[in-house]
């Protein structure tokens, strides 16, 4: 695949997801997760299109796997994907399923689509880069629905018990989860040992700086919140 | 040396931890304390999960992804059917590898119940693509076959079982071992019941192949070593989990096929590993009336 670094911006984000064409049925979560993973890719992550092998680079994963026009319209504004590609979406060679592939698309850390897969592999890179001692990051995306899925609470519980304090989990909240999360999710969270804070998934600037928010050696859950998807 | 292969394997597991910086351990509680020196050590390498067995699984395909080689240990239901969707995706998928080893076999624990029994094990793994099963006879091969299995990044299902033969045989990794040549029949005796099958046959002309890599098959060795038109598959876990190996490897020979194994019935019995394997024919005296009853019948 041919690599271009075409300095495109936020504004261009939904023309890049308009060239994606056939997935209707998961359009509300690609439109969720746009602000928080675009924030992530132009202001927190520590990774360059070039250097998509570098141990020490920080990993974006993004667990549910579903709606991934938006995943992809960044990776492609970013410079990890041809623009053009953009077009073969949902195609039959096309890197570019309606679920990401980590073997076709260099950039991408997993390969996922199936609810609650994520977290644990998220977790198991933290603890390989902290066995390591290396500085890298890891930032899990899971949906407020896809938290139904108890092996999400295995990895919630145990990073919070090993301070974990390298793992960051975003939650996109679009209530979309059918019994909901009464008390917050970020309480579930917080109750676990981890730091949190809940803040407007439209909000870059709010976003940013829940990012940055000092953790004092705990993994770090940032709730973000947006439109109902109903 | 002496021990059971489960007891091997936490002294190989540890040296491998301390001798290769690579090597992970990933426990879900099973197996916690059994590897004091490597746990003290290298605790960053040596986890335990807690009872997660997902998250267990999960784990081991992240540390993968950031330049290990894990080794994923539990009694079999819980290393393989209660994770099988993170080892068809985390590992699978994903193509990274993790070494997966189970103690229990089919019903090593039985007084346990169905809970802890897993005959299944293998033809589930069967099912997904890219596996090598190892399933080895006795203490030494289970530590040979380990110890192949650390030096490649493949996904690897090592079955240990408190069951074992007498003695190990020279085998290799990925290759049927001549036991015996005959003249009447084709004999494949899985594991730790090649003791069993040898007893069974012992006056009767037939080969015996031994096999503790059961995928892939080694259908190479099977079609060189061939013997008559009967295939007698001896294997410790489902009956006829390998005849469609077999019956790929012979598709152009004529050929016939008795498996023999655990039936695929809801188990509900207790007691020991001799009295299950001795209900199922599995032993001596039941590997032979199967035997003999399939000759019988040969044109």
């Amino acid at each position: 695949m041919t690599v271009t670094i075409p300095a495109l911006e936020y504004s261009d984000l939904r023309r890049l997801m308009d060239f994606q064409l056939g997935d209707e049925k998961h359009a509300p979560s690609a439109t969720s997760t746009l602000d928080v993973i675009w924030v992530l890719y132009d202001r927190i992550l520590r990774i360059k299109p070039d250097r998509t092998d570098d141990p020490d680079r920080d990993r974006f994963v993004l667990s549910k796997g579903h709606g991934p026009m938006a995943y992809y319209a960044v990776l492609a504004a970013k410079g990890f994907i041809d623009v053009e590609t953009l077009r073969t979406f949902g195609r039959y060679d096309s890197p570019l399923g309606h679920h990401p592939d980590r073997n076709l698309v260099p950039g991408i850390e997993i390969s996922s689509g199936s609810l609650g897969h994520g977290l644990g592999i998220a977790v198991g890179m933290a603890l390989g880069l902290r066995a390591r001692h290396s500085a890298a990051r890891v930032f899990c995306l899971v949906g407020d629905a896809e938290l139904d899925e108890g092996s999400n609470h295995e990895a919630i519980a145990f990073a919070g018990r090993v301070g974990l304090a390298n793992m960051n989990v975003v939650a996109v909240d679009n209530r979309s989860s059918f019994y909901g999360w009464p008390g917050g999710i970020a309480a579930r969270f917080a109750l676990e040992g981890w730091s949190s804070a809940t803040v407007d998934g439209r909000d870059h600037a709010a976003l940013e700086q829940a990012f940055n928010l000092e953790r004092d050696g705990r993994p770090h859950a940032v709730v973000a919140v947006v439109e109902s998807k109903a | 040396m002496s021990g059971t292969m489960r007891d091997r394997f936490y002294g190989t597991a540890e040296e491998l931890v301390d001798a290769d910086e690579r090597i992970a351990v990933v426990l879900a509680d099973i197996g916690t304390g059994r590897m004091p020196d490597a746990e003290r050590a290298h605790a960053d390498r040596v986890i335990n999960v807690g009872i997660r067995e997902q998250l267990m699984v999960g784990v081991a395909a992240g540390l993968a992804m950031t330049g290990f080689r894990p080794i994923v240990h539990s009694f079999a239901p819980f290393a393989v059917e209660r994770p099988f969707e993170m080892l068809k995706l985390d590992l699978g998928h994903n193509d990274v590898g993790a070494i997966v080893v189970s103690v229990g076999a089919s019903y090593d624990t039985a007084v346990y119940g169905r809970t802890h029994q897993s005959p299944e094990d293998v033809t589930l793994l069967s099912a997904l693509p890219g596996w090598r099963i190892y399933v080895p006879g006795h203490p030494t091969e289970a530590d040979q076959l380990l110890r192949a299995a650390a030096r490649t990044d493949e996904r690897v299902y090592l079955r240990l079982s408190d069951q074992s033969n007498q003695l190990a045989r020279p085998i290799t990794p990925g290759r049927l071992h001549l036991e015996r040549r005959g003249r009447d029949a084709t004999v494949i005796a899985t594991g730790p019941l090649l003791d069993a099958a040898l007893e069974a046959t012992a006056d009767l002309d037939v080969t015996v192949l031994y096999m503790t890599t059961a995928r892939p098959f080694d259908a190479d060795t099977l079609r060189a070593s061939l013997t008559g038109d009967l295939v007698v598959l001896v294997e410790p876990y489902l009956a006829g989990t390998s005849s469609a190996e077999v019956a790929m490897a012979l598709a152009d020979e004529p050929h016939r096929i008795a498996a023999i194994g655990v039936p695929n019935v809801e188990h509900r019995k207790y007691g020991t590993w001799q009295e299950h394997n001795a209900a199922h024919g599995l032993d001596a005296r039941g590997i032979r009336a199967r035997i003999l009853r399939a000759l019988s019948r040969t044109a």
